[in-house]
Parts: C-alpha cells; sequence; structure tokens
C-alpha cells in the first residue's frame, strides 16, 4: 500500500459483473506526494515528539465515509465474515432469491472471479476485489468497489470478506452489520479460538446444520461460547444447502 | 496477515507528521484486546519501513492490559482476554479499554 495515500497500488483488483456497466477508474496520479522519501541524515541527538494518533485512524475515517455514502442511499451493508468454504456464498446465492430488497454483492477474495461469477449467475449485480496477497478487505478497497458498483438506494449490499477469522475482524469497512458464518464442520470450539471475530459480530450464522447428525458440533456449547465473549450475539443455525431455517435469517435482514 | 496492514497503517501515521526527518524510534500503545501480536507487528514493521524515513527505526511495544466494568457488582477489573466475566460469575459486563491501537510518540532527529 502505497504510505503516503492509502491507494493499495500493490495490488487489490475490482472486476465489475452485470449491468450497469462499471464505468472506468483510471488509477489516479500522486500529486502533491511522491513515492520516494529520502532519509534526513540521521543526526545523533534525537528529540521526542508526542503524537497520539490511532493508527487505523485512517481506515477508520474512509469507513465513516463509506457508512455515510451509504446511510445518504438507504442501502443496508451486511459484511459477512467466515473462514473459507463454511458457506457464505453459497447464503449469499439463497439471499439473492429470497430478498424483496435488490441485492448487489462486493466480493473479496484474493484471486479469481469465480464467486462474482456465482453471484452474477443467481441474479444480483457483483463487483470481485482480488486482494492478491492481502488477508481482509479494507475500507479503501470497499470505496473503491462502491465506485463501480454504483449500488440502487435502498439496496442491500453485502461484503463478502476474505475468508479469514482473524484480519477481517480488525477493519471497519463502513458496514451497518457484522455477520460471521461458521459451519459445523469447522468445530463447536471456534468462538473461544478466534475471540475478536466473534466478539465484534452483530450476527452469527451456524451453516450447515444438515451435517449435524455426521458432526460432533455441539450448538449450545458455541452459543455459550460466543455469548461470554459478546453478550449481545444473535445465533442463528441455519442449512444453506437444504432452506432450513433461511427465513429467520431472512427476518432478521428484513428489520434492517 | 493483518499485522502488515497494521504496520503500513504505523508508518503512514508517522511519515504524516514527521515528513521526511529521520525517526529512531516509534513507541505504540497496544491494548490486549486489539488483536495484534506484538512479534508478528515488530517483524512487519521492518518491512512496512524499508525505504522510508522511518528505514531502520525501532519499534518499542507498550502493551496494555484491557479493563472492564461489571454491571451485576460494580467491580471494576482487568482482563487480558476477551472472555468477559467477572469473578462474582457475572456476564453482564462492560468494556472499558484494551482495544487501542495507537502511536504515542517518536524520536526525531
Ligand atoms: N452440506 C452443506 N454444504 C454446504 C452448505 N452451505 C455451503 N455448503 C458447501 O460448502 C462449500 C463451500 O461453500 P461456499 O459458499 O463456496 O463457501 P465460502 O467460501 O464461505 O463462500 C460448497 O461446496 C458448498 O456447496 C450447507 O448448508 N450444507
Ligand atoms: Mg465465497
Ligand atoms: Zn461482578
Amino acid at each position: 500500500m502505497c504510505s503516503s495515500c492509502g491507494c493499495g497500488h500493490d495490488g487489490a483488483r475490482v472486476t465489475t459483473l452485470g449491468e450497469p456497466e462499471g464505468h472506468p477508474h483510471d488509477d489516479h496520479t500522486h500529486e502533491g506526494h511522491t513515492h520516494e522519501h529520502v532519509p534526513a541524515d540521521p543526526g545523533t541527538r534525537t528529540h521526542t515528539l508526542e503524537l497520539e494518533v490511532a493508527v487505523l485512524a485512517k481506515n477508520d475515517e474512509l469507513a465513516a465515509a463509506n457508512r455515510d455514502r451509504l446511510a445518504g442511499l438507504e442501502i443496508v451493508a451486511v459484511n459477512l465474515m467466515s473462514s473459507p468454504g463454511s458457506g457464505k456464498t453459497t447464503l449469499l446465492e439463497r439471499t439473492i432469491t429470497d430478498s424483496t430488497r435488490p441485492v448487489t454483492v462486493i466480493e473479496g477474495d484474493q484471486e479469481t472471479l469465480f464467486d462474482a461469477e456465482r453471484i452474477r449467475r443467481a441474479g444480483a449485480r457483483a463487483v470481485q476485489v482480488n486482494t492478491g496477497a492481502g488477508c481482509h478487505l479494507d475500507a479503501t478497497m470497499v470505496a473503491r468497489a462502491l465506485d463501480s458498483l454504483d449500488p440502487e438506494p435502498g439496496s442491500l449490499l453485502f461484503v463478502e470478506n476474505v475468508g479469514n477469522l482473524v484480519c477481517p475482524a480488525l477493519f471497519d469497512l463502513g458496514e451497518s452489520r457484522k455477520v460471521v458464518v461458521i459451519s459445523v464442520t469447522e468445530g463447536d470450539d471456534k468462538a473461544l479460538k478466534y475471540p475478536h471475530m466473534f466478539a465484534a459480530a452483530d450476527l452469527v450464522v451456524v451453516n450447515k446444520t444438515d451435517l449435524l447428525p455426521y458432526v460432533d458440533f455441539d450448538v449450545d456449547r458455541f452459543s455459550a461460547d460466543a455469548a461470554t465473549l459478546n453478550p449481545a450475539v444473535r445465533i442463528v443455525p441455519v442449512s444453506a444447502k437444504t432452506g432450513a431455517a433461511l427465513d429467520v435469517w431472512q427476518q432478521w435482514l428484513d428489520a434492517l | 496477515m493483518h499485522e502488515l496492514a497494521i504496520a503500513e497503517s504505523v508508518v503512514a501515521s508517522v511519515l504524516e507528521r514527521t515528513a521526511d526527518r529521520h525517526v529512531a524510534v516509534v513507541r505504540l500503545r497496544v491494548g490486549r484486546l486489539a488483536g495484534v501480536v506484538p512479534d508478528a507487528l515488530t517483524f512487519c514493521f521492518e518491512l512496512a519501513t524499508a525505504g522510508t524515513a522511518l528505514a531502520g527505526a525501532s519499534l518499542e511495544i507498550v502493551e496494555e492490559h484491557a479493563r472492564a466494568h461489571c454491571r451485576s457488582c460494580a467491580a471494576d477489573f482487568v482482563l487480558d482476554d476477551p472472555i468477559l466475566l467477572c469473578g462474582c460469575g457475572s456476564a453482564d459486563v462492560q468494556l472499558l479499554s484494551g482495544r487501542e491501537l495507537s502511536v504515542t510518540s517518536v524520536e526525531v532527529a
């Protein structure tokens, strides 16, 4: 990432699928600052400069700008986070079919357009952000994705974060709600193993309940653990495959 | 590895205030619940400072306990993990601090 402006020239790629066509966004130039920093002659004496700045202040400012922009359009934005394979994209495919509101999706993955193509086939517009080596989406990437996605007023926007139960918890994107998806094949100890993620969630979807007969996942134990990290969290067990209890998820979304 | 992104944000927030002055030391305050591993951050800091006015600067991290308030027994207590449980057994606990991640000061030439 460019240290001066946070433009992410290390290469998050934004690709829009579906109508309306994404308008081109040329890489901006770096007017007013340069990428070369010539170190001053390191003198022998130093002095202390008090700073007190929040390290993520820049991301948080950009996230606040995203939040204002979405609020102005009356768009509800849900940041979906999980480990890879828990069923985020499958859940979104079902949600697109069931939703009364128009749905658009920002898909984050390190590589490939696979998920944006799945969303597209499910009938919603999607923009794919490929983070390359990056393990999470940040507010800058979401701002760029919003530029090309141009979601319609009153719609429901999902951000499918990069599959990872650690890093995405730290980066505010400007979303209205954070949702963590965990599948029953991952084990019921994950809340305590990845506490930051579950502490940050507004709602946890426990997916793949159709597989409960075959695995040791104890939904009550998981829910009790999650509550010790996050007393207010809502837990919704579903099967994105069979559709079981997806009406509960849909009702929660409709109330946002 | 979000520590690299954090390290880059540290470098950016310092450079914004020190411009091209040589920086010898960067001091950070990191709450125990900030979700940052100090060793990983130190490693990434070296990578993130390369080629900037912060190149070669050392990173000093002060870790802080998290503090919480129990709404059941009114006690304030410290904690080092995100399990919001008071010694009295109550989980009706409000986190007061512990997620800070701030640059507190730097040594400049
Ligand atoms: N049995 C079962 N499989 C599921 C369910 N939801 C998703 N899957 C499967 O889990 C795999 C990963 O799903 P995907 O939606 O790509 O996960 P993502 O990486 O979180 O987006 C796919 O093979 C899905 O078909 C479910 O509710 N039950
Ligand atoms: Mg996916
Ligand atoms: Zn108590």
